[in-house]
């Protein structure tokens, strides 16, 4: 077969190039371009070279130090929200009925949390868990159980967890619903044929089975947790201190708190980094499971 | 290893109450004996998968009761009954090796770890899935792992029977034919009860000692393959089995003659006690009607095509309305489309209603 060669093909390219450039190339390169200025106002700028990049990666320094320390409750934030949404989510797609009415009705009840916007959320439990007006904090508070989020760090960790879960577990389970709902019946006949208990037919069957879609779970809540944003400035605005402020928090306080857009501009592009890394390494083990699954699903037809 | 018996075993898909004729297994009682290979042989659709997930225990039964050597297990469960159950479609465990899988219903009933050992190294060896038993079973191909799901039914030793769902639908021709004489090796070996679901007549004469062809819900006849062959209790088995199939006419029959086309045949049994009201038809099978030039004495019939298997030749022909398949003697060739048909009146059965009237 011969390729036509037509060089006007370019100008169908063009308008999507346009767009990507505006939305995405050109603000990037500002970013890079602060990155390693510096400003006093007055639209002056000074060329700073890497040297907003070596405070950064130096915890010794003040932005090294604010920086390390939001990664650090970052990465703890997004540890516990996963190892708490994951099983919780297969622990609720399991006990999901299979059949009938009551599956549109568990999947509505299920999708509500999803559907309210973040502040909203934030919102809700900043007031749920007031001591004065809010259900959690005053039933807590009156069980004697001392809670407030407002002066208390660990009280505010759990606070801002627990919204998280609340949050985002349905999402956990409506994909490891969709996994269950795709194993062939003939695998439970098998197991029963096979004596297989309760705990082998999950761990032989459901769990392999649901391999894929737990991925992509990990993945998503994964990236939605380490780029949380609204949720926690609304109920805790960071605090107490600064036990809640997470990198993008400390972010925006940088850029706009303080105006320091070299400083904000090197770290939005490490964050940036940080995460199409952790994207590339998923992609990775996504593409591999998938190349060394596909022969089998392809053979079982 | 059980006798197992069905009483009046009946299974509806739309409730007890519905109408019977809507059930997709009729009332059934019958014996499967003990150490039998049985072939369930019917078309799709017929209740042949409903009767083995019955007899599985996948399925509890509308009506009826099951007996396993008289003991009424009809609402134990799949484990309690001790039953081996092969599907349609391979199903294996995709993160065991071939080794654990086979190891897998013998762990899961805490067999020793010696005995697991020595059933799997056996059965591995019998289905050549010896050189496989380290590999990740996930990346096989569908055959091997068809293997693995047989291998999985024939590991267990006390198993009550073994029970087949059609399990060598996804594999290749060759191989079948292999997989299915290796299964009748191992039903000798092993002397376990059998019991092979399939659509595939030529699967089921050449597997089972004994064949149970259902139609629409019901077991029509059960028997080996020469009586199946012989002596069709229903002219469903008399059609489904055999290629060509049995021919059917209707007739009139009284005493010792049939009438077929203002055509007398001459019968070798009496049929004096026929019921009043009922569709009567005679079933001959091909092999057993000679095409004859036409003469006196003979049914006359135009030949349409002829077809020609190898080793027999079979002359498709017209009485009257109705077709026809009839044998052509070797070394015989028609002049002409008329030809007349040579019954031997051994082999002509009468039948009522579609069903077998013997007789005296």
């Amino acid at each position: 077969m011969d390729k036509t060669i037509n060089n006007k093909a370019w100008f169908l390219v063009l308008p999507v190039f346009l767009l990507v450039a505006f939305s995405a190339i050109l603000p990037l390169m500002t970013v890079v371009n602060y990155s390693m200025q510096d400003t006093f106002g007055n639209n002056q700028f000074f060329w700073n070279g890497v040297g907003w990049f070596k405070e950064l990666l130096d915890p010794s320094t003040d932005l090294g130090g604010r920086f390390l320390a939001s990664l650090w409750r970052n990465l703890i934030f997004s540890g516990v929200i996963l190892s708490l949404e994951v099983p919780l989510g297969i622990l609720v797609a399991l006990s999901m009925p299979r059949g009938g009415w009551t599956v549109a009705l568990c999947l509505v009840v299920l999708a509500l949390p999803l559907l309210i916007p973040w502040n909203v959320v934030g919102t809700i439990w900043q007031i749920f868990g007031r001591e004065d007006i809010g259900l959690l904090g005053y039933a807590l508070n009156r069980a004697g159980i001392s809670y407030n989020y407002v002066s208390n760090n660990l009280d505010a960790w759990f606070t801002v967890i627990l919204m998280d879960v609340w949050h985002w577990t349905s999402l956990v389970a409506l994909l490891c619903y969709a996994g269950l709902k795709s194993i062939p019946d003939a695998y439970y006949q098998a197991a029963q044929i096979d004596g297989a208990s309760r705990w082998a037919v999950f761990t032989a069957i459901q769990l392999p089975k649901m391999h894929r879609v737990l991925l992509i779970a990990v993945l998503l809540r994964f990236m939605d947790s380490f780029m949380i944003y609204t949720e926690p400035f609304v109920v805790t605005g960071g605090g107490p201190g600064n036990s809640t402020t997470f990198i993008s928090i400390e972010l925006v306080k940088i850029a706009l708190g303080q105006f320091d857009l070299g400083k904000a501009a090197a770290l939005s592009l490490v964050y940036n980094l940080i995460i199409l890394i952790v994207c590339w390494v998923f992609y990775t083990i996504m593409t591999n499971a998938g190349a060394e699954r596909r022969p089998v699903e392809g053979g079982a037809q | 290893m059980a006798r197992i018996d069905l009483v009046d075993l009946a299974q509806s898909y739309h409730g007890n109450d519905a109408d019977i004729e809507s059930f997709a297994l009729k009332p059934v009682t019958m014996t499967w004996r003990q150490g039998g290979a049985y072939a369930l042989l019917g078309p799709s659709g017929c209740g042949k998968t409903t009767l083995l997930n019955l007899i599985s225990g996948i399925l509890t039964p509308s009506r009826g009761k099951i007996l396993f050597d008289g003991a009424d297990i009809t609402k134990a469960s799949t484990r309690q009954r001790n039953i081996a159950q092969v599907f349609q479609f391979p199903v294996i465990y995709d993160t065991m090796t071939v080794g654990e899988n086979l190891a897998f219903p013998l762990k899961n009933r805490g067999v020793p770890r010696a005995e697991i050992d020595k059933r799997v190294a056996e059965i591995a060896r019998l289905l050549d899935l010896t050189p496989d038993l380290n590999r990740k079973a996930t990346g096989l191909t569908a055959d091997a792992k068809q293997k693995i799901s047989l291998g999985r039914g024939l590991v267990r030793s006390d198993v009550a029977a073994v029970l087949f769902d059609e399990p060598l639908t996804v594999i290749d021709p060759e191989l079948k034919w292999q997989l299915r004489s290796k299964l009748k090796a191992l039903h000798r070996e092993l002397d376990l009860t059998m019991i092979y679901v399939t659509h595939d007549q030529t699967e089921a004469l050449t597997f089972a000692d004994t064949v149970v062809v259902m139609h629409d819900g019901r077991v029509v006849q059960s028997g080996t393959p020469a009586e199946l062959f012989d002596k069709p209790a229903h002219t469903f088995v008399g059609y489904f089995i055999g290629s060509p199939g049995m021919n059917i006419l209707s007739a009139e029959v009284k005493g010792r003659e049939a009438r077929i086309a203002g055509h007398t045949l001459q019968l070798s049994r009496s049929y004096d006690t026929l019921p009043a009201g009922a569709k009567i038809e005679i079933g001959v099978r091909p092999e057993f009607v000679d095409v004859a030039q036409p003469g006196p004495g003979l049914l006359d019939a135009n030949i349409e095509r002829v077809d020609d298997l190898g080793r027999i030749r079979f002359a498709r022909v017209r009485v009257g309305d109705a077709k026809f398949a009839a044998r052509l003697p070797a070394g015989f060739s028609p002049s002409g489309s008329a030809i007349g048909l040579k019954f031997n009146p051994a082999n002509v059965h009468v039948y009522a209603d579609s069903r077998l009237v013997e007789g005296a």
